[in-house]
């Protein structure tokens, strides 16, 4: 299959991608023009329902059954896909490589990981020496400490880390003309996506290998495409050079996602986030004339009449009728900004909530045998020490990676799952650690909203229903009144009154947090735990919510422990700052300090991984190694001397770490003295639309 | 692995100490006094008194229960109260016929049912599915002694390949066996085939559809070679836990078919006891019956294991 020179390695011409439901056809993907050349990393992104990986998966000629081409042409290297014989079909499969977002079931459970990776080598399944060190040679091109294990071992044996890798050393096993990555790393931590990233960035440099890099995140984009394209409700809106793309974004779709992500270093007092209002259209149900138009600002008749067509603007093209004028400044594509209605923090706040030495650990069965050897009980130690204090008013972000121990603290404060340890004080007022035996006084004063709010919501209740729940437990109101109040809330949440007779399947998944959080400050709390609480919501809604969150917090003067893997979300939202490691506080202090230089080795990592909206910023690459170690047998010393990329020591090994406090309240918890750290670290990002931070800090 | 097993061999002693309880009573609330049901309705009050102590039949039932369990250990299952031989010899000669048409009829049933159930997954909702699960829905509709008497009339009347009558003498090979055992085979292999394929077609089908086939079939796999290799091997997993299990029914279940086709079998053997009232012989075939069932539910474990490397027993 060799094309002449010059065609483009993937044509995608006016392609319109159906699904099957019932007799309708539902056209998820539709007049999709698009030309990928050989060694082009290009980038596909667009939220839930755009369509994006109907697209990629279109180009592989793997679509689900119900899931067809019904229109148009994808061409590689000049040959249509569709037109292809079952051998030529085989050869195709074998020139392209697919690594999709979720590594485990994308891997046969039954068969080792060495075999199915020499499978790529030789379709035949036969296995030799050929194969074998072919598999060996890719486990340690993806970074594999140790191949020959990682061979043996079947896929559930593996972190969602090292699947990854397996199915990046499988694709590229191959040596593919094309690697189509579909979100491959939407569910790792950041330190593993940022290692993941380079893996791919090196393994394709030298190949001249395209790529088709399909995400939600803008982020992930920007450092590592050259090209990208951005698809809304199975339509391509925009497509330019990346830095054309972030520099001067030409559709008021994209122009709204940039609008809607939180910068990492800006903050809430210093700008407000622009969320698009409504939501994405479903195939079944879209709007005439532009898709965008019932969702953008500067939307007039002509858009709601007919289609705009794709047109050429400077190097790239737009589906746009009113590009020029965006371009020339004529008219303002930004949605307009929720008044700011945030007030700078004044001085020492009283504390809400006052956490100090929690501890949690699970303890393990011991079998029978080491029942009768004496040997001690072995524990889970996912909380090992950790203290916060929130203020009122005021948010504490806690972050950290998984395993870090964030979850397990948000639910011992509850009291959903007792602290082993520790005390937890509201107002002043000591609480008991566990939830049946604290008064209904105490419940009411603290709640939690939490990451899935179809877990948290019983599916069979109305909205009303739950949401007049805790007006009538916790508030002793009568039936009239709590319904009465429910309408306020739905409101308050920016929903309105009908809601209340709707149940969780009738919502979309922004408007069920809305509902959760509504049903969290329906009693009135002093304080308010966050679980993850955004993390699932395309980026767009998740700004509202992030701006809902705000303007609740001002009027109510509600305490917010704010917990996320996010620390663009957190350094957004939080006033205060705690980064915690193996169920230990590493460094805490004001938010802006805490993102600055010198922070503790694990915060620099941390930062340094974190996909930046810029292309081309120069910036530090500290990376980790190997993986969090296990909570059971915890690291002694420093938790994180183990990864530390400035270790010491035997030092570090051996003794836990002294507290260093710098300026106001701001410390870490490092053998090295902060004016070494501040010497050795650079800034980890550029700062937008804040204030320089403050040359003196007196360590 | 060893521990397991050590662990479910204790419990399954539990559960046979447990049953062999429940079957001791249950079998004391039969109806009927075995004295009068042994010398007749003109037995005299003083010859019943007799043989109940003969019997034992006089003793509280906590020793009667316990001196039965002791007995059954050692190997001393007890007299046939109506014919007279001992229980062992009998229930033994009987427990290998049935061993062997539940043999012969998983080896016609499992290669048939799965192969249909594949066939059906892969092409779903084609014609060749519609008439697969048509055929096998109608087929276990129907009970098994008109599908064995079906059976009976093409095979033995119509065609004269088969025997009619599987009544088999005690010392027959199993080759000699084989002609009788076909057609009670048959028959209880339509009654699981259904059952085996369709549940083979919907785990075929989750597993067709789990990305790791997309992955095989990006590799370049031909799609014989991904089914083979790779989605089987996943897919048959449920089939074979049922397959192991319902092992355990083949041995002692199959009571109508026995009949059908007077096959000495333990399930005929079982009819024949209760319509005697022969208790030794009742308690003797539910025990093993029992430990048929527990070793059938044991193996489906550790066939289960073997071929689920995320599985690991301990």
């Amino acid at each position: 299959m060799s094309g002449a020179a010059g065609t483009p390695l993937v044509e995608f011409e006016g392609v319109t991608v159906a699904y099957r439901r019932g007799r309708r056809w539902s056209r998820a993907v539709r007049g999709v023009d698009l030309r990928l050349g050989a060694g082009v990393t290009y980038g596909l992104v667009g939220e839930s329902g755009s369509g994006k990986s109907t697209l990629a998966l279109a180009l592989l000629q793997v679509l689900p059954p119900s899931g067809r081409v019904i229109e148009g042409t994808i061409r590689y290297r000049g040959r249509a896909l569709a037109e292809l014989t079952p051998e030529e079909l085989r050869a195709f499969y074998r020139s392209v490589a697919l690594v999709p977002q979720d590594p485990l079931p994308s891997l046969n459970p039954a068969r080792r990981v060495g075999r199915q990776i020499e499978e790529v080598v030789d379709p035949t399944g036969a296995s030799g020496a050929g194969p074998r060190g072919r598999a060996l040679e890719m486990l340690q091109a993806v970074g594999m400490a140790d191949p020959e294990r990682v061979a043996r071992a079947y896929p559930h044996q593996l972190s969602g880390g090292m699947q990854q890798r397996v199915l990046i050393a499988m694709a590229l096993a191959g040596e593919p003309d094309l690697l189509v990555l579909d979100e491959p790393t939407t569910n790792l931590d950041v330190t593993t996506e940022a290692t993941i990233l380079d893996l791919v960035r090196d393994l394709v440099r030298d190949r001249d290998t395209a790529v088709l890099y399909v995400s939600h995140s803008l982020g992930v984009v920007a450092e590592l495409c050259d090209r990208v394209a951005v698809l809304y409700a199975g339509e391509l809106v925009e497509d330019a050079p990346t830095r054309e793309l972030f520099e001067r974004a030409r559709h008021p779709y994209t122009q709204g996602l940039f609008d809607s992500v939180p910068r990492l270093g800006t903050n809430r007092r210093l700008v407000s986030l622009r969320p698009i209002p409504g939501r994405i259209p479903s195939p079944s149900a879209l709007p005439p004339g532009c898709v965008f138009a019932p969702r953008c600002p500067i939307a007039i008749d002509a858009c709601r009449a007919e289609q705009p067509p794709l047109e050429r603007a400077g190097e790239g093209a737009v589906r746009c009728i009113r590009w020029r004028d965006i371009e020339a400044g004529r008219v303002d594509p930004h949605q307009t900004a929720p008044p700011s209605r945030v007030s700078t923090p004044a001085g020492e706040l009283d504390a809400v909530l006052d956490v100090a030495g929690l501890r949690k650990h699970f303890p393990l069965r011991r079998s029978l045998g080491e029942l009768l050897a004496r040997r001690p009980q072995r524990a889970v130690h996912a909380v090992e020490d950790i203290s916060v204090t929130v203020r009122r008013g005021h948010t504490l972000g806690l972050v950290g990676e998984s395993g870090s121990g964030k979850s397990t603290t948000a639910r011992a404060i509850v009291g959903l799952d007792p602290a082993s340890e520790g005390t937890i004080e509201l107002a002043g007022e000591a609480v008991a650690r566990v939830l049946e035996r604290r008064s209904q006084a105490a419940i009411r004063r603290l709640q939690m909203v939490f990451q899935s709010s179809d877990e948290a919501l019983n599916p069979y209740r109305t909205v009303g229903a739950a949401l007049r729940r805790p007006f009538r437990r916790l508030a002793g109101l009568s039936r009239a009144e709590a319904s009465r109040r429910v309408i306020e809330l739905l409101q308050d949440v920016q929903l309105t009154a009908g809601y209340a007779a709707r149940r969780p399947s009738e919502l979309s998944g922004g408007e069920k947090q809305r509902v959760a959080i509504a049903r969290a400050f329906a009693a009135e709390p002093e304080v308010l735990v966050f679980d993850e609480s955004v993390s699932g919501l395309d980026v767009s809604v998740q700004a509202a919510i992030l701006n809902l969150l705000n303007a609740l917090q001002q009027e109510r003067d509600t305490g917010y422990l704010f917990i996320s893997h996010d620390l663009a979300v957190v350094s957004f939202l939080a006033d205060y700052v705690a980064v915690v490691y193996l169920g230990r506080v590493m460094e805490s202090g004001p938010a802006e300090r805490v993102l600055r230089p010198p922070y503790h080795p694990y915060t620099e990592a941390l930062l340094s991984a974190i996909p930046l909206l810029d292309p081309g910023a120069e910036r530090s690459h500290v990376r980790l190694e190997g993986e969090v170690p296990s909570a059971v047998d915890t690291p002694s010393g420093c938790p994180f001397h183990t990864r530390c990329p400035r270790y010491l020591g035997d030092v570090c090994r051996d003794e836990p770490p002294p507290w260093r406090e710098a300026r106001g309240d701001h410390g870490v918890y490092c053998h090295i003295p902060l004016e070494e750290l501040r010497a050795q670290q650079a800034p980890a990002f550029r700062y937008a639309g804040g204030a320089e931070p403050e040359q003196e800090d007196h360590g | 692995m060893g521990r397991f097993l050590l662990r479910r061999l204790g419990f399954l002693l539990l559960t046979m100490v447990f049953t062999s309880l429940l079957i001791f009573l249950i079998t004391q609330a039969l109806p009927g006094d075995v004295a009068r049901i042994l010398l007749g309705r003109e037995a005299s009050q003083q010859a019943l008194d007799q043989l109940r102590s003969q019997l034992g039949l006089d003793r509280s039932l906590p020793v009667q229960y316990l001196s039965w369990l002791g007995d059954f250990v050692r190997g001393d299952w007890g007299t046939s109260f109506s014919t007279g031989q001992s229980v062992r010899a009998l229930v033994l000669v009987r427990l290998g016929n049935s061993l062997e048409l539940a043999g012969l009829t998983l080896v016609i049933a499992v290669p048939t049912a799965v192969t249909l159930g594949v066939v059906a997954a892969l092409y779903e909702e084609s014609w060749i599915d519609t008439l697969i699960s048509l055929a096998s829905l109608s087929v276990v509709g129907l009970p098994e002694f008109i599908t064995g008497l079906v059976l009976i009339q093409i095979f033995s009347f119509r065609l004269g390949w088969l025997p009619a009558n599987s009544s088999i003498a005690p010392d027959t090979g199993f080759i000699a066996a084989l002609p009788s055992l076909v057609l009670p085979a048959l028959t209880a292999t339509l009654v699981l085939l259904a059952y085996v394929a369709r549940l083979t077609r919907a785990s075929m089908l989750v597993e067709l559809g789990r990305p790791y086939v997309r992955t095989a079939v990006l590799k370049g796999v031909r799609w014989r070679r991904v089914v083979v290799a790779h989605v089987l091997r996943n897919a048959l997993l449920p089939t074979i836990t049922v397959v192991a299990i319902s092992f355990g029914w083949l041995i002692s279940g199959l009571i109508v078919v026995e009949n059908v086709f007077n096959y000495p079998g333990l399930g005929r053997l079982l009819t024949f006891a209760i319509a005697r009232r022969d208790i030794p012989l009742i308690q003797a075939i539910a025990l093993v019956a029992v430990l048929g069932f527990a070793l059938a539910n044991l193996l489906a474990d550790i066939l289960y294991a073997a071929f689920n490397p995320r599985i690991t027993l301990r």
